[in-house]
């Protein structure tokens, strides 16, 4: 049943990373509960644009979960109130009529701020350049059947692919930690034989890339996993530490 | 920061069963023979040395992983909903910790300072020392609440130490979650018990 919605939206508005940001209250009324989160934050810009106001800055792209891009912080939550699940798949009918809602960019100091709720987010990209890839020859593809994996390995390695890098892990974090999306990027190749050559060398990279971005350490909480919309485990922290111990133990 | 937590693990439990003895309600003559060879083996004398290091180092890690941790977001969220999606115990290490080590400072000077840097013992056994510094009601307090903070520190960092060492298997990581969660409760009221006892008479 679709209802509507009266809102207070207290929004982060930032210049760029060189200023100091501040809340603004904007109030918005009929929002439709079938409506997305990114939604009704394009009625308020629109009613900006028109308004001749600086419409609020956010990232998104896919609108459908796999992207990554909708960062937001919101009633002091990564993607809002539901597990599972990214901001553009957030609901309003998540929220109350009448209700105040807070909306911040990602925190870290590893995620500068661009404008209002967009966040730099290229440190992941630094992380996977410095290891989070297999050195293949190109030529023809080698039939497939050469390469026997075990099944659950297949299983636990997409389950780690499916991360998609959206960060709300770090943002979850108390310490900005990037342990959970560096260890899934290190499980997911890790766990193949493909990537099995290049283990010890991938740990070591993609660990110190991540200390050098700086992202804060591991106190294992476990707020990334319960935050996470791709419901990546924890499991893969203990892997990545596992593989960066014997990494750092047998290297020359 | 889990090698050594593991480590103190293991000395706590060495320390509450020894400890446990003045429940045998035998007058300390049990605890006493225990605290004699304790005070007195080479191989323990060693292993104190080894334990204050693992604790100092255990200590200036925590503290420095604090404060470096902290300093990762330097705007703080206005709206921070934590108990969404972790324990609040597992989110205040450091302030545990901290209280821990207050605690540690006063149980130290209380009883290993008596019984390895005075003539005290010469005077009365370590036993007697006990029975006399638990007659004072805030002193029983502070070890009571001294023993909550290293429960909740436990309850997190018993588990958290096997992640950290990379042990999180499916297979084994409930059972290391239970055995936490007991010996986190155990061994920590097993400690409070001990003031208390003393102070309500319920050992002589
Ligand atoms: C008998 C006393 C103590 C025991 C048995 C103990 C045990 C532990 C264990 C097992 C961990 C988990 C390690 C890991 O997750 O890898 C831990 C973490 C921690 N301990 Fe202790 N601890 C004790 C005293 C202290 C004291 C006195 C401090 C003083 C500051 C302290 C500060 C910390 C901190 C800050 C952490 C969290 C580190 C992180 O962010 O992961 N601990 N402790
Ligand atoms: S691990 Fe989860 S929360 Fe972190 S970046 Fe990947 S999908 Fe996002
Ligand atoms: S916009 Fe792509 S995941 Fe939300």
């Amino acid at each position: 049943m679709e209802g509507h919605l009266n809102l207070t939206l207290k929004i982060w508005r930032q210049k760029n990373a060189n200023v100091a940001g501040k809340f603004e209250t904007y109030q918005v009324s009929g929002i439709s509960t079938d409506m997305s989160f990114l939604e009704m934050i394009d009625v308020l810009n629109n009613r900006l644009i028109e308004e001749g106001d600086d419409p609020v800055a956010f990232d998104h792209d896919c609108r459908e979960g796999i992207c990554g891009m909708c960062s937001m912080y919101i009633n002091g939550r990564p993607h809002g109130p539901n597990r599972g699940v990214t901001t553009c798949q957030l609901h309003m009918r998540s929220f109350q009529d009448g209700e105040t809602i807070t909306v911040e960019p990602w925190r870290a100091s590893a995620f500068p701020v661009i404008k209002d709720l967009v966040v730099n987010r290229s440190a992941f990209d630094r992380i996977i350049a410095a290891g989070g890839f297999v050195s293949v020859n190109t030529g023809n593809a080698q039939d497939a059947n050469n390469l026997p994996i075990p099944k659950e390995d297949a299983d636990e390695a997409f389950a780690a692919a499916a991360c998609i890098g959206c960060g709300a892990c770090v943002a979850a974090c108390k310490n900005a930690s990037a342990m959970l999306f560096t260890s899934a990027k290190i499980s997911q190749l890790a766990l193949l034989p493909q990537g099995k050559v290049e283990a010890a060398n991938r740990a070591q990279a993609m660990v110190a890339q991540m200390d050098e971005e700086g992202f804060g350490a591991c106190s294992n909480t476990g707020a990334c996993e319960a935050e996470c919309p791709k419901g990546i485990s924890i499991e893969n922290i203990a892997r990545m530490n596992r593989e960066y111990f014997s990494a750092t133990f047998s290297s020359k | 920061m889990a090698i050594t937590g593991l480590f103190l693990i293991s000395f706590l439990l060495v320390h509450c069963s020894l400890n446990a003895l003045i429940f045998l309600n035998d007058g300390g003559v049990a605890f006493n023979e225990g605290a004699e060879f304790m005070g007195t083996n080479p191989v323990i004398r060693t292993m104190e040395i080894v334990l204050f290091a693992g604790l100092l180092l255990h200590i200036y890690d925590g503290l420095r992983l604090w404060f470096e941790n902290k300093s990762k977001r330097p705007v703080a969220y206005a709206v921070v909903d934590g108990a969404a999606n972790s324990k609040w115990y597992s989110r205040s290490m450091g302030l545990l910790g901290t209280l821990l080590l207050l605690f540690l400072i006063l149980h130290l000077k209380h009883f290993w300072y008596f019984s390895r840097l005075t003539e005290g013992l010469e005077d009365h056994t370590l036993y007697a020392e006990m029975q006399a510094v638990f007659m004072n009601p805030v002193v029983v307090i502070v070890y009571v609440l001294g023993c909550i903070s290293l429960g909740y520190h436990l309850l997190h960092g018993f588990s958290s130490a096997f992640q950290s060492i990379g042990w999180n298997h499916p297979k084994y990581m409930p059972t290391i979650k239970t055995i936490g969660a007991i010996f986190s409760i155990v061994i920590p009221a097993v400690f409070a018990a001990m003031p208390i006892a003393f102070y309500f008479h319920l050992i002589q």
